[in-house]
């Protein structure tokens, strides 16, 4: 049985419609992701699980009962905002057992519970303080420490790194999945815009594009097979090249995908030849923006330090093996392969 | 959509019912719980007693016999008595001088006062905006005429502007601006000046703090950016700053004109009982407790609420109008 | 060029000196003269002459003038109290629950605040009488209700809009029923709110003149601004200026100092109540 199942979702604000029928079908203990862009809906279908907004048309399960129209602290999830949302008056034992004592626990019970959290989370030391006196980092700790304490059956993050410094962010990214892996039985529903967090934490993505499914499947799935162009260039660091006209049309296809990293440069012979007009040096990385007469600005990656320099005439050659075929629509000609 | 914005989303249209969770009607539910009691409050402070108000207008109520109005029609606002030969009379509050006189005072006063108090105020709002050592003291004294009550003022001024002992007269004589003391507020013709006195010196604060909260809207680097191109100052404030803050002024003109309309304790207080200086609220007043004629005091009372309330209408619809601009 | 931009600032600090000086000297000539007594009174003095706190004592031992103190206090603390927890939960409704009507609610409520009081009167009074308040302190606290009620509500409303969305939700997560997110959620974070617009509210009532004027009869029920009003000599020529001071200033003083000290808050609670119309 699913842990949550999602069934020709819909969800309207007035006369916009923000989602379109979502069906999606998450198992127990997965790690699901949703990623896309702002104002796709990924959000507002995590606010509708959460029930903290009205399903407009279709049905919720989560464990096999229908939540439609259950409260959202009766559903057996717990939710970690964006910005945290701790209560800037309680301290950070309060802040973890408001919502036991909401459920009338006792206060031996709720002890306990926190207790336990706050060694999962190492905020043991922090009890006492209020989360103005904590650091970003801190405060996220508790929070997820609040939805710990609840002992959810779904757990549910919504962007919960973006208020992060990029280091703390990488730690915090790598303590969520240390987390998932203890909590094996809980499903955890993650949404981000940032597709590096998608890749590296979900057990399955699910991309959203403008209220609708784009596409779920394992990230490597993603990545190697994109069902649409939306999917080719929104996974994959950075942005897969697009190509139009003459040169796509070459191999049969409206569009050509071809990531940086199956493009290799060199100075003596190639498919398209250009100029180079911008590099981004990375120290691992650089890349190499080259501007062509076959497929107008191409981004291509060099691996490590190299000698190249904005000017300097290039030819490219792509891996035959590892191009996209798009159709008008962006959807795979064929197979996604050629 | 981040969850603000989707809850302004959700806020700007109706809920649609039938697909409501048990949380939305939870909290519709308590929503009517809780303004229950205030609408209840408000209802019989407010809506109850404008109602009765206005009844009374159409009544022949007097002050002991309130109980037993009865029903006159519109003679309290105008009756023609026809004298049976070929010749009549108006009567009724459209057709006294006095009302008129005083219709005429409220608008005097309301425009003068706005105007000096806005032009005042926005002096000062420009000042407090400046950086200079001292200006945490000039702003909490510009405070200290706001805090005074209005009677107290009324007092002050009173004892200032006396026309034998006051220090305003002296200060004049002094500075040879006047030749003989002034019965300030005693004589028709600076009574009315003396209450606009009173009234500009203690509201331009109020103005000048709503005028400055929409001056410290305006982004400073506007400003930086225009001292960089070499603009003068003047044509900055005229160009930049005024159009800027010219919605926060504009509210606060219609705030204060609102208010102003309906002054009462000030001219009461310095100035009782002279027709230079009785604006509408007075004379309803007067009628209604003073010279026991109830219900004519109704009808100018609810003559002057005719009056606000389509100035209020006219500027909820004009700033909705402005507002939807804004959210687009 | 720095001759003109001595003489720039040479104008701009004589404004500065000039509005302070007519801020706050009329306040500082009634605290002149209220120290004056007999003669004295009737020289015009620019600084002070005498320190006589003879007015003050006449004031506060003969006649009821204490207990109209005491009216005036207890009239304002019952006015601020009640609208204050009327006006918690009436604005958690209208800034945080959606609703049919609620635009319509919040625009009535911005009329009621801008009712003329007299347009009231007569049928507030009607109302005071049936209900037996004449000449009853309660009578104030009711028909106060009119202008604090709507005031406080705007300006919560106001705040508690701009409070996080989030904070609200973590705490519907949690479980908390809308009125234990009022008590145990937003309350201890609106304090600063609320004292702020109770503060306000007290000064509203402690100023009202109309109402007190027309529903209280008597000497001992009156509250000061219309006992202040009312203090007259037996002719033009005695009436008792330095009581009339001595009464304002004792009035006024602690206004100007709550307000001296809560100057920041003031300015920004008086300009959600107006600007955000």
């Amino acid at each position: 049985m699913a842990s949550v199942e999602l069934k020709s979702i819909c969800k309207s604000f007035g006369s916009v419609e923000v989602l379109r029928d979502v069906n999606l079908s998450l198992e127990k203990g997965e790690f699901v992701v949703f990623v896309g862009p702002s104002g796709c809906g990924k959000s507002t279908l995590l606010r509708l699980v959460a029930g903290l907004e009205d399903i407009t048309a279709g049905d919720l399960y989560i464990d096999g009962a229908r939540m439609n129209e259950v409260l959202p602290s009766k559903r057996g999830i717990s939710m970690v905002f964006q910005s945290y949302a701790l209560y800037p008056h309680m301290n950070v034992f309060e802040n973890m057992a408001f919502g036991l004592e909401q459920a009338r626990l006792n206060q031996a019970e709720i002890k306990a519970r926190v207790a336990e959290a706050a060694e999962i989370l190492q905020i043991t030391p922090l009890m006492e303080r209020k989360p103005r006196q904590l650091s970003g980092g801190q405060r996220q700790r508790v929070a997820i420490g609040r939805a710990i304490t609840r002992k959810p059956r779904v757990f549910l993050f919504d962007e919960p790194l973006s208020n992060l410094d990029a280091a703390l962010r990488v730690d915090t990214r790598l303590e969520i999945a240390a987390l998932h892996k203890r909590l094996s039985d809980t499903t955890m529903i993650y949404v981000t815009h940032d597709q590096v967090e998608a890749m590296t934490l979900a057990d399955r993505i699910v991309v959203l594009n403008a209220g609708q499914v784009e596409q779920v499947g394992r990230p490597m799935d993603l990545y190697e097979q994109p069902a649409s162009a939306f999917v080719a260039g929104f996974i994959g660091s950075p942005r897969m090249n697009f190509v139009t006209g003459e040169t796509a049309e070459k191999h049969g296809a409206h569009t050509l995908g071809i990531r940086p990293e199956h493009i290799t440069i060199s100075r003596d012979a190639g498919e398209w030849s250009g100029s180079i007009v911008h590099i981004e040096q990375l120290g691992s990385d650089t890349y190499v923006h080259v501007r062509t007469e076959e497929a107008g600005i191409v981004n291509a990656r060099a691996i490590g330090a190299n000698a190249f320099r904005a000017g300097d005439d290039v030819f490219l050659t792509f891996q035959s093996d590892a191009v996209h075929l798009f159709n008008a629509d962006g959807l795979p000609v064929g197979s996604a392969r050629t | 959509m981040p969850p603000a914005e989707a809850a302004a989303t959700a806020a700007a249209t109706p809920v649609r019912s039938g697909t409501l969770s048990t949380l939305s009607r939870q909290r519709i539910r308590s929503a009517w719980v809780f303004l229950a009691p205030m609408l209840v409050v408000l209802a019989s402070v407010a809506a109850y007693p404008l109602y009765r108000t206005i009844w009374f207008s159409f009544t022949d109520a007097s002050l002991d016999l309130i109980s037993e109005a009865r029903w006159v029609g519109f003679r309290n606002y105008l009756e023609y008595v026809d004298y049976g030969n070929g010749q009549g009379e108006y009567f009724g509050l459209l057709a006294d001088a006095r009302w008129w006189r005083s219709v005429w005072n409220t608008i005097w006063f309301a425009t003068v006062s706005v105007s000096f108090e806005t032009l005042f105020g926005l002096i000062i709002a420009l000042v407090l905006n400046e950086q200079f050592r001292g200006r945490g003291l000039v702003r909490a004294a510009v405070l200290i005429p706001w805090a005074i009550p209005t009677i107290v003022s009324a007092k002050m001024w009173a004892w200032m502007m006396h026309d034998q002992f006051g220090i305003l007269n002296d200060i004049l004589l002094r500075l040879y601006l006047i030749s003989e003391p002034v019965a300030w507020t005693a004589s028709a013709d600076t009574a009315m000046i003396a209450v606009l006195i009173v009234d500009i010196w203690k509201t331009t604060p109020f103005m000048a703090l709503l005028i400055l909260a929409g001056l410290q809207m305006v982004p400073n680097d506007i400003y930086e950016a225009a001292r960089l191109d070499g603009i003068h100052p003047f044509r900055v404030f005229r160009k930049v700053t005024l159009p800027l803050i010219m919605p926060a002024v504009l509210v606060a003109v219609v705030f204060r004109a609102l208010d102003a309309l309906r002054v009462f304790d000030i001219v009461y207080v310095l100035t009782p009982n002279t027709d230079a200086t009785r604006t509408m609220s007075v004379y309803a007043r007067e009628n209604l407790f003073d010279y026991d004629q109830f219900a004519y005091g109704s009808a100018a009372s609810t003559l002057l609420f005719l009056v606000i309330a389509l100035i209020t209408i006219s500027f909820i619809r004009l700033s909705r109008m402005d507002l939807e601009g804004k959210e687009e | 060029m720095t001759a003109r931009r001595w003489l720039t600032r040479a104008g701009f600090y004589a404004l500065v000196v000039v509005i302070i000086v007519q801020a706050i000297f009329p306040f500082y000539y009634a605290i002149l003269t209220s120290l004056e007594d007999g003669q004295a009174l009737f020289e015009v003095n620019y600084l002070p002459a005498a320190l006589d706190f003879s007015n003050y004592a006449s004031m506060l031992t003969s006649g009821v003038f204490g207990r109209q103190i005491l009216n005036s206090v207890f009239v304002a603390a019952v006015v601020v109290v009640i609208s204050l927890f009327l006006a918690v939960t009436a604005s958690y409704a209208l800034s945080r629950i959606r609703f049919r009507g609620r635009g319509l609610l919040l625009l009535t409520i911005l009329s009621v605040s801008m009712f003329p009081q007299i347009a009231v009167l007569a049928g507030l009074f009607e109302v005071i009488r049936t209900l037996g308040l004449f000449n009853s302190l309660w009578s104030l606290v009711f028909s106060y209700m009119i202008f604090t009620l709507p005031f406080t509500v705007w300006v919560l409303t106001t705040f508690m809009r701009n409070l996080p969305i989030e904070i609200e939700e973590a705490a519907i997560m949690d479980g908390a029923p809308p009125f234990t997110i009022i008590r145990r959620v937003f309350l201890p974070i609106m304090w600063p709110a609320m004292v702020t617009t109770g503060l306000l509210a007290f000064i509203h009532a402690w100023n009202e003149f109309l109402f007190a004027l027309t529903f209280l009869s008597t000497d001992t029920q009156r509250t000061v601004p219309v006992a202040i009003a009312l203090i007259s000599g037996r002719s033009e020529f005695e009436v008792p200026w330095g009581n009339i001071m001595a009464a304002s200033v004792v009035v006024t003083l602690p206004l100007v100092i709550l307000v001296l000290i809560f100057q920041r808050r003031i300015v920004s609670g008086l300009t959600a109540g107006a600007v955000k119309g």
